[in-house]
């Protein structure tokens, strides 16, 4: 391949956490090292996997979890992904119906912003539900591969609610979700920007909590490649690596808001309202129909606090998920191989001077509001921590 | 004849749906059901039970089909096409067309492989039938502007229509435009000295 000029196809879903790979290429940061990179924009991860597997696509916006589980070969056809840098930490919220709300602080026994309240409170509600004869309650979620399941399922068990046997998961395309709060499909859902604020501006939905509450880190989106296009253009792999670098730091820069916000919230991007943009990134989120605010800098994490270095720890503990939930078998080689994908060696080839490890965040480098400390070799114990799971 | 299958369309789109299901009808398969809501996907699909799902990728609600994987209690599972690797050029003509196929296991190879061509046939001509479309609509908008233009010439200059016809072309010509820019020109000229 010419190395001046590298042609690519890169797919991705309207999210805020295509934030780096939307400002890498609308910013010139893709241009000003030798790429020329196309932006597909794709209506679902099925769609993103399949074209990333079948080479339709050089690189994609993926869920972390599709990229090990696409590595592994569970639930699709095995096609080994590399991550060489990741598009985002955290961003993600559980909206829950008013009722649902209304229902949960009623049987708080503490405040709810405490997602271990929030929890036990949850099960309480459902044990009543229950005991009444009535419909189990249902969440959303964006695909069975996703962080967002891992998340409500890992909320929701630390306060003794069995996801599989005590309400219902069912996956939603994001698009969808508000619609389905609305009119009663579901009761509450685990999905990223923007939708939680949609549900909230219009009213038929209440942020129960960020994500960042339940998980101080958690790798969200990837950007991922086939691990033979990795090897066969080595050199721009790393290129593409250091724009996306550069966007991020771009990103970052408060200073920069306004125009990274509207250069986001352009029709053929992510193609919302500049302010629930604005909102994201600030992390400051509208969580309820009063308006009232809740702030928090971890919101969503694009660059900063290291996010954007891939860590094998965040691996390990989304294969660990995997095992707990019944999705994959526990055995060292498939551990072993969900922590490969994500390659902070390349990270460090292509953009010099990172920290491997960033003060003042968690050492386990998860911070989980419950259970011990996080160790990505031992996932086996990590298991033997939780009553609820189906392993 | 062997066994019917049953199968599920997928698509929000009525006529491309029609379409597909009218060629699967004539290739002998009668079970075939329709499903353009998307609200309680999962639920309807389990009802049907079909051996067969097809959908369109510009659908979202791909990622909902995909939860069949994972549902343990469900019978049948269905695998997606591309998990068998071996026909990779059927796939990415799949892909191409924009369809994707489900299939419910144990089912013969050469059946599927048949029943994916119709799909990427009948995709491909739906796809060709919309830009027939596309350019008749321009085509027939594009006749009433040059219509109207000529209508307001020939009121204001006092022209024949062929020779505003003759005008429109001359001018077309001489700054590089097509015949229905000048037009629009034109009439936008004379709404706004209106």
């Amino acid at each position: 391949m010419n190395a001046t000029q590298a042609r690519l196809r890169i797919g991705f879903i309207p999210l805020a956490d295509a934030a780096a790979l939307i400002v890498a290429v609308d910013k010139g940061f893709a241009a000003a090292e030798g790429l020329n990179v196309e932006l597909v924009r794709e209506v679902s991860w099925s769609n993103v996997r399949d074209k990333l597997n079948i080479g339709l696509f050089d690189a994609a916006h993926l869920l972390a979890p599709v990229a090990i589980a696409s590595s592994l070969g569970i639930g699709h056809v095995k096609v080994p992904i590399v991550a060489p840098f990741g598009l985002g930490m955290n961003g993600n919220a559980i909206t829950v119906s008013p009722a649902l709300y209304a229902a949960i602080a009623a049987a708080a026994d503490g405040s709810i912003v405490d997602p271990m309240v929030s929890a036990r409170a949850l099960a309480r509600v459902v044990a009543r539900r229950k005991a009444r004869g009535e419909e189990p309650l249902t969440f959303g979620m964006t695909f069975p591969f996703s962080t967002h399941n891992y998340h409500l399922r890992f909320w929701m068990a630390a306060g003794g609610v069995d996801p599989d046997e005590d309400v219902r998961l069912v996956v939603l395309p994001p698009p969808y979700m508000v619609d389905s709060l609305a009119n009663g499909h579901v009761d509450g859902f685990c999905v990223g920007a923007p939708w939680n604020s949609v549900a909230v501006d219009l009213g038929v939905g209440f942020i129960l909590h960020f994500v960042s509450e339940i998980l101080l880190r958690a790798a969200e989106k990837v950007l991922a490649m086939r691990d033979s296009w990795a090897q066969e253009h080595p050199d721009t792999l790393l290129r593409l690596v250091r724009a996306h670098g550069r966007a991020a730091d771009f990103i970052e820069d408060e200073a920069n808001r306004d125009e990274v916000t509207a250069m986001l919230a352009a029709p053929d991007r992510i193609g919302v309202a500049p302010e629930v943009i604005r909102r994201t990134l600030d992390g400051r989120m509208k969580i309820a129909p009063d308006g009232t605010v809740r702030v928090s800098e971890r919101y969503l994490l694009v660059g900063r606090k290291g996010a954007a270095r891939p860590d094998p720890a965040q691996a390990a503990w989304l294969y660990a998920q995997m095992v707990r939930w019944g999705q994959a078998p526990l055995s060292a080689e498939l551990l072993a191989a969900a922590k490969a994908v994500f390659r902070p060696d390349l990270y460090d080839a292509a953009i010099a001077g990172a920290e491997p490890s960033v003060p003042g965040e968690p050492n386990d480098g998860i911070g989980a509001f419950a259970g011990p400390a996080f160790d990505p070799d031992t996932v086996a114990a990590h298991l033997a921590a939780w009553s609820i799971r189906r392993a | 004849m062997q066994s019917s299958l049953k199968i599920v369309i997928v698509d929000e789109n009525p006529i491309r749906a029609a379409i597909l299901e009218d060629g699967l009808r004539e290739a002998g398969h009668v079970h075939v059901v329709r499903v353009d809501e998307m609200s309680h996907l999962l639920a309807r699909i389990y009802t049907i039970d079909p051996d067969v799902i097809l959908i369109d990728l510009e659908n979202p609600s791909r990622d909902v089909l995909e939860q069949m994987f994972q549902v343990s209690r469900a019978v049948k599972r269905p695998v997606a096409m591309f998990v068998d690797q071996s026909d990779t050029a059927s796939i990415e003509a799949a892909v191409d067309a924009g369809v994707s196929a489900y299939i419910v296991g144990g089912l013969q190879k050469a059946r599927i492989k048949n029943i994916l061509d119709l799909c990427i046939s009948r995709f491909n001509s739906f796809a060709r039938l919309r830009d027939e479309l596309e350019r008749t609509r321009t085509a027939l908008e594009e006749r009433k502007v040059i219509d109207r233009a000529k209508g307001i010439l020939m009121k204001a200059r006092n022209l024949s229509e062929e020779t505003a016809y003759a005008l429109l072309r001359k001018t077309a010509m001489n700054e590089n435009k097509k015949i229905a820019e000048v037009a629009q020109s034109v009439v936008t000229a004379a709404e706004l000295l209106r």
